[in-house]
C-alpha cells in the first residue's frame, strides 16, 4: 500500500515533467521532492551525537553531518526552501521507523553491523567507539572480570547488551541485569543506587557522566568489549540516496573540515566531554575520503 | 515499504524460548496485579458506599488518586522516587534486596491502579441494588457485614461482570508498560527480538495474536460464568 502511494508519488512528479532522471530511481529522493520535506530521526540524549537542546531542538555531531547532508539533497532536488520534519527515535524504533519510510534518515549514534544492514544501509563510519562500564569513583571495580554478582543496567536493544552478555557469559560470571528503556534511566538508576554500573559505548558513558548533576563522582573503565564504528542509516536498495550521502562525507573527510566539526563537539566540546580524536578515527577519515 | 520478511527466524533459538518467557512474564504479571487489584478494589468500592463518612472519604481520596494519575507516570513514582521516600535501609531493599525488584514493582503499580478501577465497577454495582433490599436486610435484623456478604455483594459482582472483564482486560494489556521499567514480558520480548535480528514486524505480529489469542479467551470464559451466574428476575439481568 505504502509502496503504491509512493509509485503514485513518483508517477505525478515525472507527469509534472520536473523530476531529473534521478528521482525515478530513488523512491527516497522522490518521496521527499513530493512531500517537499525530509523527514530526519534524532535521538532525544545521545550525547553529544543528537540530543535536544535548551529550547527541545537537535543538536550535535550526527546532526551536524546531517544537515550538509541535506543541503546536497536541497541542491541536487532544486528545493532551496526544503522543509525538514525532525522525529524523536530510540534504539528500539529507529530501524523499524526507516525501514517503513516515516524517516528518510536517522542520526544519532548507531552502530553499523552486519545485521542491521539486512534492513537499512549506513552511510561512511564517522565514529568508531566501543562497549565500557560507567561506574561511581569509589568502586572497587576495574572491569567485567570484578563484576560477579554485580547489579549492571543495560539499554534494552543495544549491541552494548549483546556485547555485555556475550563478554559475561564468556567469563563464567554471574551478574544481574537491570534492562533500561534509554541512557537517561540507566544514569538514574545508577545515581539511586539500583544498580552498581551502566554499560554502554564509552563516549555515551563519558557524555553521560559529564551532564550528571555531579560529573566528577563517576569513572569508565574497563577494555572494550565490543567494536562499534557509528554510521548514519539511510533506506536500503537507494544507492541514489546513499550516494549523496556517501559524497558529502567524503568531501567532508577529504577537506579535513569532518575533523572540525568533531572538534567542535568533543574537543573539548559544549559538555566538555574532552575526548581529543583518536588515531584510529583519523585513519578512518582518511581511508574513507573517496576522490571524485 | 523495503523489508525483507523472515518468518522462520522466531522459530529459531532463543527467540522462541524468548516469546514464551516474555508471554509467561505477561500472564504473571497481569494474574498477580488482578490479585490486588480485585481485593483492594472490592474494599474500596464498599468503602464507598458505607454511611460511615471517613471510610466513604477514604475510599473516594484513593480512587481520584489512583485514577486521574496516567499509568505510565505511576510506573516511574513507583519505581524511582517510592524508594527514595523510604528510610535509606528500606529503600535499598526495596530496590536491592527483594528478588525480582522491576516485577514487584509493576504488579503492585498495575494492581493498585485498577483497584481504582474495580472500586468504581463495586460501587455502582452496588448503587444499582434498589435501596429496598438493603432496608429490607436491615430490618430482618442482619449486620451490616451481613448485609454485604448475604444480600448487596452477590447480586453486586454479579452485575458487574461484564466491565469486570474488560478491567481484567485491561491490567492484561497494561502489563506491557512494565518494560519501561525493564519486565521483560511479551511486548519487551518483542522489542528484543527485533533488535537482535531486525525482524520486528513479526515478532510484533506473533505478540499481537497472543494478545488477541487471551483476550479472547478470557471473554469467552466470562461470558459463560456470567451466564452460569445469573439469577433469573434479578435487575438488568431480567432484561433478557
Amino acid at each position: 500500500m505504502f509502496k503504491k502511494l509512493l509509485l503514485g508519488m513518483a508517477a505525478i512528479a515525472v507527469a509534472a515533467g520536473t523530476t531529473p532522471a534521478f528521482a525515478q530511481n530513488s523512491p527516497t529522493l522522490a518521496k521527499i521532492k513530493a512531500a517537499g520535506t525530509i523527514s530526519m530521526g534524532h535521538r532525544e540524549a545521545s550525547v553529544p551525537f543528537s540530543y535536544m537542546d535548551k529550547d527541545g531542538k537537535p543538536i550535535g555531531y550526527s546532526i551536524d553531518i546531517c544537515m550538509l547532508f541535506i543541503n546536497e539533497v536541497k541542491k541536487e532536488l532544486n528545493i532551496p526552501d526544503l522543509k525538514i520534519k525532525y522525529v524523536p527515535v530510540t534504539s528500539q524504533t529507529r530501524i523499524p521507523l526507516l525501514a517503513n519510510g516515516t524517516i528518510d534518515i536517522e542520526c544519532g549514534s548507531t552502530t553499523n553491523n552486519l545485521t542491521r544492514a539486512k534492513q537499512i544501509d549506513y552511510l561512511p563510519v564517522t565514529f568508531i567507539t566501543g562497549t565500557k562500564i560507567l561506574l561511581k569513583k569509589d568502586s572497587s571495580i576495574k572491569g567485567i572480570e570484578d563484576m560477579n554478582g554485580k547489579t549492571v543496567g543495560l539499554s534494552l536493544g543495544t549491541t552494548n547488551e549483546k556485547a555485555f552478555k556475550a563478554a559475561a557469559a564468556e567469563l563464567k560470571i554471574d551478574v544481574k541485569y537491570v534492562m533500561v528503556k534509554d541512557h537517561p534511566q540507566g544514569m538514574l538508576n545508577l545515581e539511586s543506587g539500583r544498580t552498581d554500573a551502566y554499560s554502554t559505548d564509552d563516549v555515551l558513558l563519558y557524555g553521560l557522566a559529564s551532564t550528571s548533576k555531579d560529573p566528577a563522582s563517576w569513572k569508565v573503565v574497563g577494555k572494550f568489549l565490543s567494536y562499534d564504528p557509528y554510521g548514519i542509516m539511510v533506506p536500503r536498495n537507494d544507492s541514489e540516496f546513499r550516494l549523496i550521502g556517501t559524497r558529502t562525507i567524503a568531501d567532508l573527510m577529504r577537506s579535513g573540515e569532518l575533523e572540525k566539526i568533531y572538534d567542535k563537539w568533543f574537543n573539548p566540546g559544549p559538555t566538555n566531554i574532552n575526548m581529543p580524536i583518536s588515531s584510529d578515527l583519523k585513519k578512518a577519515f582518511e581511508i574513507q575520503a573517496l576522490p571524485h | 515499504m523495503n523489508y525483507n520478511w523472515n518468518w522462520g527466524v522466531l522459530l529459531d533459538d532463543p527467540y522462541l524460548m524468548w516469546m514464551y518467557t516474555g508471554f509467561g512474564w505477561t500472564c504473571l504479571v497481569a494474574i498477580c496485579a488482578w490479585v490486588i487489584a480485585f481485593t483492594l478494589g472490592s474494599i474500596i468500592g464498599v468503602m464507598r458506599t458505607l454511611d460511615n463518612g471517613i471510610a466513604r472519604g477514604i475510599g473516594t481520596v484513593y480512587v481520584e488518586i489512583f485514577r486521574n494519575i496516567p499509568l505510565l507516570v505511576q510506573m516511574f513514582l513507583w519505581y524511582f522516587v517510592f524508594p527514595e521516600l523510604l528510610p535509606k535501609d528500606w529503600g535499598h531493599f526495596v530496590k536491592r534486596g527483594i528478588p525480582l525488584p522491576e516485577f514487584w514493582t509493576a504488579v503492585v503499580c498495575l494492581g493498585t491502579y485498577t483497584a481504582a478501577r474495580v472500586a468504581e465497577q463495586v460501587r455502582s454495582g452496588i448503587g444499582a441494588i434498589r435501596n429496598d433490599q438493603r432496608n429490607a436486610a436491615i430490618a430482618i435484623g442482619l449486620t451490616s457485614v451481613q448485609v454485604y456478604r448475604y444480600v448487596l455483594l452477590p447480586v453486586g459482582f454479579r452485575i458487574i461482570i461484564p466491565p469486570l472483564t474488560s478491567d481484567f482486560l485491561g491490567v492484561f494489556k497494561n502489563s506491557s508498560l512494565g518494560l519501561t521499567i525493564g519486565v521483560l514480558e511479551l511486548t519487551a520480548q518483542s522489542r528484543q527480538i527485533t533488535e537482535y535480528t531486525f525482524q520486528g514486524f513479526e515478532a510484533f505480529t506473533v505478540a499481537t495474536v497472543l494478545y488477541c489469542l487471551v483476550t479472547f479467551t478470557v471473554m469467552t470464559l466470562m461470558q459463560k460464568i456470567e451466564g452460569r451466574t445469573r439469577i433469573p428476575g434479578m435487575l438488568s439481568l431480567g432484561a433478557k
